[in-house]
């Protein structure tokens, strides 16, 4: 269901446009209102003041980041069963995207972190596991670069590439629930989470609405983005007169 | 593969070390004193600041901090940040001299994970 849609989406149709359009104002709608919300309509924290404001875009980053890398084994994981390079391409957009996410989630902490906390940066299990996310994502990237280079091909459409970056994109996961569950396996300075947590969520309704906007904008807009970035890399790749034939081939063993 | 290697050898890393408890950001009160090789060497303590103990004295700040029925008086240092108060969590940087007295030079603020506006309406009460 959500496979087939989600291709669906990628075609040149007229209905596949008018749904990436609808989203794109959509996104733009939510964007918009968790602004007015996070910006105006949310009171300021009791303690933090406005600087607890940065929540509104922190915590969003991270949120889309976690669901990029999710996105990654995910896709990693179906190229690896089925051997379509579509989903190679899906893991590599991902990876960008999260990439991105990860590195503003922690400039955005690091903001929040010297306005509350009182210290841009600390060795805190959950900084430092955010900081080994990045690096291990950063690395996926350059381990494609790479080996396209090395091995001449085109990154996203060569299963010479694409099966051990799924390798890779699926072991780099293992990072994803260390920095979640860093906050509740080790002593940190860090807060442990509020709207995840076991029990009824202590934060503000409006705080809490607020929030939830900016997560939803940001993750349907991370989304289009997606799409727009996949359909790139197929329509540079679309020329190579073998790779239809190839883009069959499945992935096998070693 | 060598990234994949040094990805499970970090992962396996943290966890053992989590398992020994090795991997502590600040130590509490109660772990301090009693661990009487810690005095003297400069580590991190993390408890909550005590209500009514927050005073100044000239450029220290002075306050005790605790956690599990442990305290440990702390005397800071230079200016804390401005969301430093009594109540929330605290974690300072020092030393435990031999008068039990933590003498630390940085403080960064804990907070928790409740957000919620001022309980009292926002009106500023002038001093004068």
């Amino acid at each position: 269901m959500m496979h087939a849609s989600t291709v669906d989406l990628l075609t040149d149709t007229a209905a596949a446009a008018a749904a990436r359009r609808t989203m794109a104002w959509a996104a733009a709608g939510l964007t918009a209102a968790a602004t007015v919300a996070g910006g105006w309509l949310a009171p300021p924290d009791e303690l933090q003041g406005d600087a607890q404001r940065l929540m509104y875009l922190h915590v969003p980053a991270a949120w889309v980041a976690y669901a990029a890398f999710t996105v990654v084994l995910a896709a990693s994981g179906a190229y690896l069963i089925g051997g379509d390079l579509r989903w190679d391409r899906f893991a590599r957009a991902a990876a960008e995207l999260g990439v991105v996410l990860t590195a503003a989630a922690i400039g955005t902490g690091a903001i929040w972190g010297h306005l509350v906390w009182g210290t841009w940066w600390a060795w805190d299990p959950r900084l430092v596991s955010t900081a080994l996310l990045l690096l291990a994502y950063a690395g996926y990237l350059a381990l494609r670069r790479a080996l396209a280079e090395r091995r001449a091909a085109r990154d996203g459409g060569d299963h010479r590439v694409a099966r051990p970056a799924a390798v890779a994109g699926v072991a780099g996961f293992l990072l994803v629930p260390v920095v979640h569950f860093s906050v509740v396996w080790w002593r940190s300075l860090h807060q442990q989470a509020t709207v995840l947590a076991p029990h009824r969520p202590p934060i503000d309704l409006r705080m809490a609405t607020a929030l939830l906007l900016a997560v939803a904008a940001a993750t349907l807009a991370a989304f289009c983005l997606l799409l727009h970035r996949v359909r790139h890399l197929e329509r540079r790749l679309a020329p190579e007169p073998s790779s239809s034939a190839a883009e069959r081939t499945p992935a096998g063993v070693g | 593969m060598a990234l994949v290697a040094v990805l499970l050898a970090v992962g396996g890393l943290l966890v053992t070390s989590a398992l020994r408890d090795t991997v502590t950001y600040y130590r509490t009160p109660g772990e301090l004193l009693g661990d009487p090789g810690l005095a003297g060497h400069r580590v991190r303590l993390g408890g909550d600041v005590v209500p009514g103990s927050l005073r100044h004295e000239g450029e220290l700040v002075v306050f005790r901090l605790a956690e599990a029925g442990h305290e440990i008086t702390v005397e800071q240092r230079g200016a804390p940040p401005e969301t430093f108060r009594e109540g929330t969590g605290a974690v300072v940087e020092g030393r435990l001299s031999s008068d039990g007295v933590f003498r630390s030079d940085h403080v960064v603020v804990r907070h928790g994970n409740e957000y919620g506006p001022s309980s009292s309406p926002a009106v500023t009460v002038d001093a004068g």
